[in-house]
């Protein structure tokens, strides 16, 4: 059930309007981003982390430490982003970011939640930085590589099954995109998924309707997408993407079963001028200064609303 | 001395040397008796994944129990590993270097099973996979102590396999070492260098060779990557005519490759011949039938041999046939050179 207590609504409420606001700012800035993931991602995201996870505080927001090199045998302190979700532990949850796409969007929630300093986003796409434009395993909040789509429900399975070997209590969890259901290997990922019966593992999808190269319904064929993750053996709700309590009492169902929340979204959330853009929203560039300068009026709204809330 | 022949060594083998290691896990996909680890699944029947014939997931499955502290031994034939599921190989498991360790069966044209179930190309591809361990078994020696090989890597391991009946080349006392070839046998003319089953056809050749004057350093490698052991430039180096790889596997990317680096690397300018497969995909036959049309075979060797030298040396398939293979280890080379 719902919790009925009102504090976690506002200050999730918060989060994802902090996470809408901070991508806005960030694209405009640069002229150019991932916006639309932010719009469309920001309330499941804000839930996960004020809400869902649980997930060991941090002494302090970290900052972004520079790249030292990729994993392997001649770079020992190799650390992936997990670092940022605290220390581990074994009634603590995991979160495993599947769309790497959506890197801005994480990084935002991350500096809403105090785990990434807010000078980390000055980081993005910056030569040596970590904080790479599609998120990569030293990335915060990331620790698996998963920008080739669709190979982190996989990793979290085999992390899941560990985990219940060893008895930890706490869940693994998994972030993806609706996308990432066109890939072979989600579809033997949920089939083993089930067959192993890995209960800890539970699924949060951005059902936004959009890929790159526009909308989902013009590149392939996810129809009754709900129906066939249920078909293999899954638990699946189908949710409002937006409205906390609907993802909060989907997010907290324990079925027995590996489980998935498809969360339903408006990738124009928050941003509906976005809407002219349609349908290539994957990510926002300004053909002029007028557009701009249309775009820049509306964050000034939504940044005069955020002062006046 | 004769040969001893081993049949399935690895199936015995792995379920003793899982005993005390609780963090060894075997995941498989529809291919488990064919691995040769049925009797493993039901003597540990919950260290035993089964990830449905599926192996993309079957990879970052396996990939998420390293990162947990496991050791998974993923088991099945060699071309479903790297050449099905490569992607999710390189940036699930070699990328983070995961103690993954990949047990590839039917490497090269071992198997009648055809193009699809022959890999020929797969050292080649691992060894240009950035962390990725690549080692080749040659016998029922090497079958059984390349898991202590492979556990002590730090990072992930592709193993060629072999399974069923082979021989014994090697003595027990001598288990495989990482990146250190064997010496079986020594002379200046001429450096053999030979990994898997073509050490077999190798060590036929070389005796053929070796009773025609011609003076062999006979090299088996087991570790494709690294490929840093002194003794295989040592060998180049000492070669005053030249030298021949043989390798069950394309020559393009393989040992041959490899041997060719060394050479260039060292500004050593020797003549090369590559025994191995020529650009060419295979079809479904008998080991020995497709050993003689590609070329692998002992005969095959021997041409080479004669290539390097610049003359023919009378040495036809008949006497091959009738040239027995010993074992050889440290001891029967000591008895050699007396």
């Amino acid at each position: 059930m719902p919790d009925p207590s009102a504090a976690w609504h506002d200050r999730t409420r918060e989060v994802a309007a902090g996470i809408r606001r901070r991508v806005f700012e960030h694209v405009l800035r640069h002229g150019e981003g991932y916006l639309s993931q932010a719009c469309s991602a920001a309330e499941m995201l804000a839930l996960l982390y004020t809400h869902t996870l649980r997930l060991a505080p941090l002494d302090a927001p970290i900052v972004p430490p520079p790249f030292t090199g990729v994993p392997g045998p001649g770079n020992p302190g190799y650390r992936t982003g997990a670092v940022y979700h605290g220390t581990p532990g074994p009634d603590l949850d995991r979160f495993i970011f599947s769309p790497a796409q959506y890197a801005l969007a994480l990084y935002a929630a991350l500096i809403e939640v105090g785990r990434l300093d807010p000078a980390g986003l000055e980081d993005f796409n910056r030569d040596g930085s970590t904080v790479e434009m599609i998120g990569a395993e030293h990335s915060p909040g990331i620790e698996t590589t998963t920008g080739s789509l669709a190979q982190a429900l996989s990793q979290a399975a085999g992390i899941a099954v560990a985990r219940r070997r060893r008895g930890d209590t706490g869940r693994v969890w998994v972030m993806m995109s609706d996308g990432e259901f066109e890939e072979g290997q989600t579809w033997e990922a949920l089939a083993n998924a089930a067959f192993h019966a890995i209960d800890n593992l539970r699924v949060v999808v951005d059902v936004n309707g959009q890929q790159c190269d526009g909308l989902v319904t013009s590149v392939g064929n996810l129809e009754h997408l709900g129906d066939r993750v249920r078909a293999f053996g899954w638990s699946c709700d189908e949710v409002d993407g937006h409205d906390l309590d609907a993802l909060d009492a989907a997010a907290a169902r324990e079925t027995g079963r590996p489980h998935m929340v498809l969360a339903l979204t408006d990738p124009t959330r928050g941003v509906p001028l976005l809407a002219e853009k349609a349908p290539l929203l994957h990510t926002l560039r300004f053909r002029s200064p007028e557009e701009k300068a249309r775009y820049q009026a509306a964050y000034d709204a939504m940044a005069r609303e955020a002062v006046t809330a | 001395m004769t040969l001893e022949t081993v049949v399935r060594p690895h199936v015995e083998n792995f379920i003793a040397w899982a005993k005390d290691k609780p963090e060894v896990v075997v995941v498989t996909a529809d291919l488990t008796n064919s691995s040769e680890v049925g009797k493993w699944r039901d003597t540990y029947p919950d260290r035993y994944f089964s990830a449905g014939m599926a192996e993309q997931n079957m990879l970052g499955f396996a990939a998420g129990l390293a990162r947990e502290g496991y050791t998974p031994y993923i088991h099945t034939f060699a071309v479903f590993i790297y050449r099905r599921a490569y992607d999710q190989l390189a940036m699930s498991v070699a990328y983070p270097n995961l103690r993954v360790r990949m047990i590839g069966f039917l490497p090269g044209i071992l198997t009648p099973g055809g193009v699809t179930h022959q890999a020929i190309e797969d050292v080649a591809i691992l060894r240009a996979t950035p962390n990725m361990t690549v080692l080749e078994t040659g016998d029922a020696t090497e079958v059984e102590s390349v898991l202590d090989v492979a556990q002590a890597v730090d990072g992930p391991v592709y193993v060629r396999m072999l399974r069923g009946v082979m021989p014994r080349l090697f003595p027990r006392s001598e288990p495989m070492r990482l990146d250190t070839a064997r010496v079986l046998s020594t002379g200046e003319d001429v450096a053999l260098i030979t990994a898997g089953v073509e050490t077999e056809e190798g060590l036929r050749a070389a005796r053929a060779l070796q009773a025609r004057g011609v003076g062999v350093r006979h090299l088996h490698v087991s570790t494709h990557k690294p490929f840093d052991d002194p003794e295989v430039l040592a060998s180049i180096a000492g070669a005053s005519r030249g030298i021949v790889t043989a390798e069950n596997h394309v020559v393009t990317g393989g040992l041959g490759s490899a041997v060719a680096e060394r050479i260039a690397d060292a500004g050593l300018g020797r003549r090369l011949v590559r025994v191995g497969l020529r650009d060419t995909y295979a079809h479904g036959a008998s080991r020995a039938h497709l050993m003689r049309e590609y070329g692998l075979d002992a005969l095959a060797i021997v041409q080479a041999v004669e290539r390097v030298v610049g003359e023919p040396l009378g040495i036809d398939a008949e006497e091959l046939a009738h040239t027995e293979v010993v074992p050889v280890g440290a001891a029967s080379r000591n008895a050699d050179s007396l």
